[in-house]
């Protein structure tokens, strides 16, 4: 919110005026489109799910009379013949960082209009995600191989497979869910219906607008910064 | 279609000037700042699929949600009365089996509390009320809305459904709790409590959808001149419970994936080693204990997903029918917002008898009684709302009326049940029943049916009769009285719940008399409603029309072009808001109330509340 002015509303400095205008008419968070208020609050809830399967999971593995297996021993990549722990885990949050970053700037591109730019900076992240997405299936099927199963696996507690598969599964299907939303918006950024006014959607009068690559980028930053604390949780404790 | 997309004239957004027609002449006072939005356009369906069934009009969804959610409280009522039968004359139907029972029991819980009073009061009155009366023209996302109604649709139908596979529904008792729920010997541990748990999980994702709507309708979708303080309590109480279900539900749904995993794929989340018949099972190392947390963790934010809007609506319906302003409108406000927030913190006084750290115990104890200061304040301010007001006996005050005394009633139960030491004794007796009954189960069902008398003229134009109702009212007033009164004595002289049968153990045997009443009465309470069902049928066919705003309110819903009120809710413009919905009996104005619209350049001689 560059311009604290919005339509004779002037935003009041100090702990008063957040008072103010948060209890003003209209609008509690002025200037904010609809779908990004949404997106922020669908967000929260969201998080409320990713804290309850990683509170489940502390607690799952504080409880199991079983030892826990080493990650850096069952999670390592042969590499030149070496065992290199935690390489493919490194590659993969490298990936899905990096498209958080092509993302940021298809937002950027987008607010300034430059159609060509966003659209290839949104299919980046797109492919970006894709590439994430298949190496996680290498990585479960490597697992898969090894014997690790959602009921037993050969390293210790059961309850390894079943929260690893679980919650990175939980979450492989939220990048799954953005990379086939990144594609269908990086085709209807090329297509331009988010120029000149909008396209309408299907069956609604919502028209497109170039927020909608924020709304979706907020999404995508929000799975990867998920990513993050699946990784500290998993792969470094 | 593109006609159909067409901006109707007069649907842009207006600044001050034009609403009053001279620029210049709008005195100052009357000064409301221009629109901050254009209007939302709408997509008005022309088939009846579009008009009647896939609908984004939220108040067609709001009667949808409403229509569907009280099929499942009747099937739920009539597991009720199978359960009284049982209870109270063992062995007089003979197709009960100890099974059947545990199955009737799971699914009334569930249905009661998820899909009939959950989705009634959010689903149903959320939808239909929340666009009105803070002024918008629909819900912000009318699409996702109307998805939103057909998951809960699926849903339901879902659970239905387990009714008729094999080993029927899940008789696991409504908490579900591991590790017997999935294990063979509890009837339905087959496909019943597999469609539970999809079920569940297909109900908290409609409901997000639509939680969202509701919350970012009321953020960020007001008319002009509608501030938060201005907002008729209903949409506080819906608001604020709609904020715990969006953080309530994800341990719902987490709790609800990890145990159909643990079911369907045999991992141990929740099991334990467990022995059967001498045999070790496949099951080990889970815990049982984290299914409990997690259940609450959602169970209890429900119990107020259920009370908050109960609490909003009784507020208007008391304020309206006493001609009074409703006392302390900002308390009420941050009581309902404290309420709303302390219930994430008393999960675990549900778990007193599950074992923990006597310390645990005592600070989930104390965060219980702290819950019970902001509800007190409430129920002053009610009966300070009526406090030398203009009370009108008709339908609407008495639903109101019994539901104070239920509430309170149910809370002084509450407060004995919060102590860990007077609740380990009296955890599993009928005590507890006759509590969560009468602070749950009829003290918003209360409100339920006042709100349905109340908004009944406005959704049909038409009155319903004041007779069957009253008689409606006192038979479901003094029998759920009859009901659940006992109910406190049995749990004193130990009857356990959730027992099939007493048989002839010696000490039982003056709950016996005592139960065969309460079954009497259960029966009538349960025909009684049917009055209700009688009287909307009669009123649709025969009713006499209502006049417009017929209860003289002040608040938005009553004030639109029609009534009731067509797609897009207010006619050409929205209406622009200058005061509270509270200015009933204001000393020096012309009528006993002043509708929220009206501009303060025309009372200006009267003592009305700044708002």
């Amino acid at each position: 919110m560059s311009d604290p002015k919005i339509d004779g509303f002037e935003l009041k400095p100090g702990f008063r005026g957040m008072a103010s205008d948060t209890g003003s008419d209209q609008t509690m968070f002025k200037g904010v489109h609809w779908g990004k208020a949404m997106m922020w609050i669908f967000l929260l809830s969201d998080t409320f799910v990713f804290s309850c399967f990683l509170i489940a999971y502390m607690k799952g593995r504080g409880s199991t009379p079983v030892e826990w297996p080493n990650p850096s021993e069952v999670f390592a990549l042969e590499a030149f013949g070496v065992p290199v722990p935690l390489l493919l885990i490194a590659l993969m949050t490298f990936v899905l960082i990096t498209s958080s970053g092509t993302m940021a700037l298809a937002v950027k591109y987008g607010y300034e209009k430059n159609r060509k730019m966003c659209g290839w900076l949104v299919l980046a992240t797109a492919i970006g995600g894709l590439t994430f997405v298949g190496m996680q299936a290498y990585e479960w099927s490597k697992l898969i191989h090894e014997g690790v199963r959602p009921w037993e696996n050969p390293f210790g507690a059961a309850q390894f497979g079943s929260f690893f598969f679980m919650i990175t599964g939980f979450h492989g299907t939220h990048v799954s869910i953005g990379v086939i939303f990144l594609f269908i918006y990086a085709y209807k950024v090329f297509a331009g219906h988010y120029e000149n006014g909008g396209k309408r959607g299907w069956f609604t009068t919502m028209k497109g607008d170039y927020v909608e690559i924020e709304i979706l980028g907020l999404y995508w930053h929000f799975v990867d910064l998920v990513w993050v604390f699946i990784f500290a949780f998993f792969y470094l404790w | 279609m593109s006609e159909e997309y067409e901006n109707k004239s007069g649907y842009q957004a207006q600044s001050s000037e034009t609403i009053t027609g001279s620029a210049g002449s709008t005195p100052d006072i009357d000064y409301v700042r221009p629109a901050e939005l254009p209007e939302q356009d709408l997509y008005h369906g022309h088939t009846f699929i579009t008009k009647w069934v896939f609908c984004q009009d939220a108040k067609v969804i709001g009667v949808q949600y409403f229509l569907t959610a009280v099929f499942t409280g009747i099937v739920g009522l009539i597991l009720s009365w199978l359960m009284r039968l049982q209870l109270g004359f063992p062995g007089l139907a003979g197709f009960i089996t100890a099974e059947h029972y545990y199955q009737f029991v799971t699914m009334h819980g569930m249905i009661m509390v998820v899909y009939f009073l959950t989705a009634l009061f959010l689903g149903g009155f959320g939808n239909y009320l929340i666009p009105l009366m803070v002024g918008a023209r629909d819900m912000v996302f009318p699409y996702v809305n109307m998805l939103s109604f057909w998951m809960f649709f699926v849903a339901v139908a879902i659970l239905m459904a387990s009714f008729f596979v094999p080993g029927g529904p899940t008789g696991a008792g409504w908490t579900l709790y591991p590790p017997q729920t999935i294990l063979e010997g509890t009837p339905g541990s087959g496909m019943g409590i597999l469609l539970m748990l999809v079920s569940l999980a297909l109900f908290v994702i409609g409901f997000t959808m639509g939680g969202l709507n509701y919350m970012i309708t009321v953020l960020q979708a007001r008319t002009r001149g509608m501030t938060l303080m201005r907002m008729p309590l209903t949409v506080w109480g819906i608001f604020t419970a709609t904020v715990l279900a969006m953080l309530a539900f994800p341990a719902l749904l987490v709790s609800a994936i990890m145990m159909t995993l643990d079911k369907v794929i045999g991992t141990s989340f929740f099991m334990p080693t467990i022995l059967k018949a001498g045999e070790v099972l496949e099951y080990g190392g889970g815990s049982p204990i984290l299914f409990q947390h997690l259940f609450w963790f959602f169970g209890h934010p429900e119990v107020y997903i259920v009370a908050l809007p109960a609490f909003g609506i009784v507020s208007d319906l008391i304020s309206v029918h006493a001609r009074k302003n409703i006392f302390g409108y900002r308390m009420m406000v941050w009581a309902i917002v404290g309420i709303g927030a302390l219930s994430f913190f008393v999960w675990a006084h549900h778990m007193y008898v599950s074992g923990m750290n006597p310390w645990f115990g005592f600070f989930f104890a104390t965060t219980t009684l702290i819950i019970a200061v902001p509800t007190a304040m409430k129920v002053y301010n009610w009966i300070l709302t009526l406090w030398r007001g203009n009370i009108r006996i008709n339908t609407v005050m008495l639903w109101c009326l019994g539901f104070i005394v239920t509430f309170v009633n149910g809370g002084i139960t509450g407060i004995f049940l919060g102590n860990v030491s007077v609740d380990v004794p009296l955890s599993d007796t009928y005590f507890v029943v006759a509590h969560f009954h009468m602070v749950m189960g009829i003290a918003p069902v209360m409100v339920i049916m006042g709100a349905v008398y109340h908004w009944f003229p406005l959704i049909t134009g038409r009155l319903l009769n004041e007779t069957l109702g009253k008689w409606h009212f006192w038979a479901t007033f003094l029998g759920a009285y009859s009901i659940y009164f006992p109910m406190h004595y049995l749990g004193f002289i130990g009857v356990p719940r959730r027992y099939y049968e007493m048989y002839d153990s010696p000490y039982m045997t003056s709950a016996v008399g005592m139960n065969e009443f309460i079954s009497l009465a259960a029966f009538l309470v349960g025909a009684a409603q049917f009055i209700l069902i009688f009287n909307i049928i009669k009123t649709l066919k025969t009713g006499k029309p209502a006049p417009k705003n017929p209860w003289k309110a002040n608040s938005l819903e009553w004030h639109t072009s029609t009534q009731p009120p067509e797609h897009g809710n207010f006619g050409e413009r929205l209406p622009v808001v200058h005061r509270w919905p509270y200015d009933f009996s204001v000393p020096g104005a012309k009528d006993d109330f002043i509708p929220q619209t009206t501009p303060p350049s025309e009372v200006v001689n009267t003592k009305v509340e700044k708002t």
